[in-house]
């Protein structure tokens, strides 16, 4: 009887495919992982339930741990307009120039008297040293920006505004710097407002839960 | 496609005293490279964290004192918020003669259970959750009480953030001496 001769084929594999296909996935991860952008102040927000995403074009106020406040005007069609606005309310006297420099700021952290001296300054200020915009009860500088701000959007739906204007805080804030802020809204007939959180997941067995589950 | 024909030529063959050199193959082995590739990607993966903040809606009272709600005493339950993220409660109004009763201290662990309980045990129209900070209480301590509330789905118009009195802040800071808390 004939022997049926097995061929003996080699075990080793073409790589190439497959490291192909390693490094197409390692670039496409690399491309598409949208990088954080660079955060000047270091805030953690504490956590909440919510599960709605921020939106990305806002008004900011950021709370720092020392109990600073900062103002980011995320909308540059009327960031502009809001800026002039307080310009000509506050009497800060600022000459186009200086406006045009100060438009290109990104956060705002100054009490209104000391922005005109700080955009003629040779050197910036680092963020950390800033002082923040004054929110005590004698001189709560953040009304005056609400005000501003209310006014540039009169025109606007008041639920747009509502949904842009977050407030960011750190963890170990305390209590008053935010209700000084709260004032701050208050003041200008806004009541709605959203605090950025880090979403975290509804604890197991809760009443969210269950109605969760149920629905 | 990674191959590279590395036959030269086959026509013209050498002289007999040239030496043939030996003919190296050009594949390359690509399974360390696999490797890196893919131990990349497992770093890659591991270490970005998927932070999507979220936003949290707020809505505060309108400052009018011609609209005081009238809160049923059998209904409410106060959470005060200290400092060292205590917390501290008391259901219905304090009277004078009974605060050591009254006034109690927990935890923001357990304070749910103690919310759930109170909504269970009450009519849902007399219920009401006021929530007072202290000066010293942070601002997750105000957050988290918040979350709290819609964990345990209370429904909105049903808690309010309301300020201290001074009566409530002697009562936390004899109490924070008296635990020791800092």
């Amino acid at each position: 009887m004939p022997k049926v001769k097995i061929p003996r084929k080699s075990t080793a594999i073409d790589m190439t495919a497959m490291c192909d296909v390693a490094f197409l996935l390692l670039s496409f991860f690399i491309l598409a992982t949208k990088q954080k952008p660079p955060e000047v102040l270091s805030v953690t927000p504490p956590a909440s339930v919510s599960s709605k995403a921020a939106p990305d074009k806002s008004i900011l106020i950021t709370l720092t741990k020392e109990g600073k406040a900062f103002l980011m005007l995320g909308d540059d069609t009327k960031k502009g307009e809001i800026l002039q606005n307080i310009n000509d309310i506050k009497g800060i006297g600022l000459t186009p120039g200086e406006m045009a420099k100060w438009k290109k700021a990104a956060f705002i952290g100054l009490p209104l008297n000391q922005i005109k001296s700080s955009l003629n300054a040779a050197r910036e200020i680092p963020a950390d040293k800033l002082p923040g915009i004054p929110t005590d009860s004698t001189n709560n500088e953040m009304i005056d920006w609400m005000r501003s701000i209310t006014n540039v959007y009169a025109g606007t739906d008041q639920k747009k505004l509502e949904e842009m204007l977050l407030v960011k805080g750190d963890n170990a804030a305390l209590y008053p710097s935010f209700k000084r802020i709260k004032e701050a809204f208050k003041k200008n007939e806004i009541y709605k407002f959203r605090i950025v959180t880090n979403g975290e997941a509804v604890p197991i067995g809760s009443e969210l839960y269950k109605k969760g589950n149920t629905q | 496609m990674a191959e590279m024909d590395t036959s030269s030529g086959g026509g013209h063959k050498k002289g007999p005293g040239v030496k043939k050199s030996k003919k190296l193959s050009t594949r390359v082995d690509l399974t360390p490279m696999v490797d890196l590739g893919f131990l990349l990607i497992t770093f890659f993966v591991f270490t970005t964290t998927m932070s999507q903040s979220t936003a949290m809606k707020m809505t505060e009272p309108k400052d009018d004192s011609t609209q005081i709600l009238k809160v049923k005493n059998s209904g409410a339950m106060t959470i005060l918020l200290g400092k060292g993220d205590q917390v501290y409660y008391y259901y219905g109004q304090l009277e004078a003669d009974k605060l050591s009763e009254q006034f109690k201290s927990t935890s923001f662990k357990e304070i749910r259970e103690l919310i759930v309980a109170k909504k269970k045990a009450t009519n849902i129209d007399d219920l009401m959750f006021i929530i007072k900070s202290d000066k010293e209480s942070t601002f997750k301590n105000a957050i988290d009480i918040l979350d709290e509330m819609s964990i345990c789905t209370v429904p909105p118009g049903h808690y309010a953030e309301v300020d201290i009195t001074e009566t409530e802040d002697l009562l936390i800071r004899k109490t924070e001496e008296a635990n020791n808390i800092k």
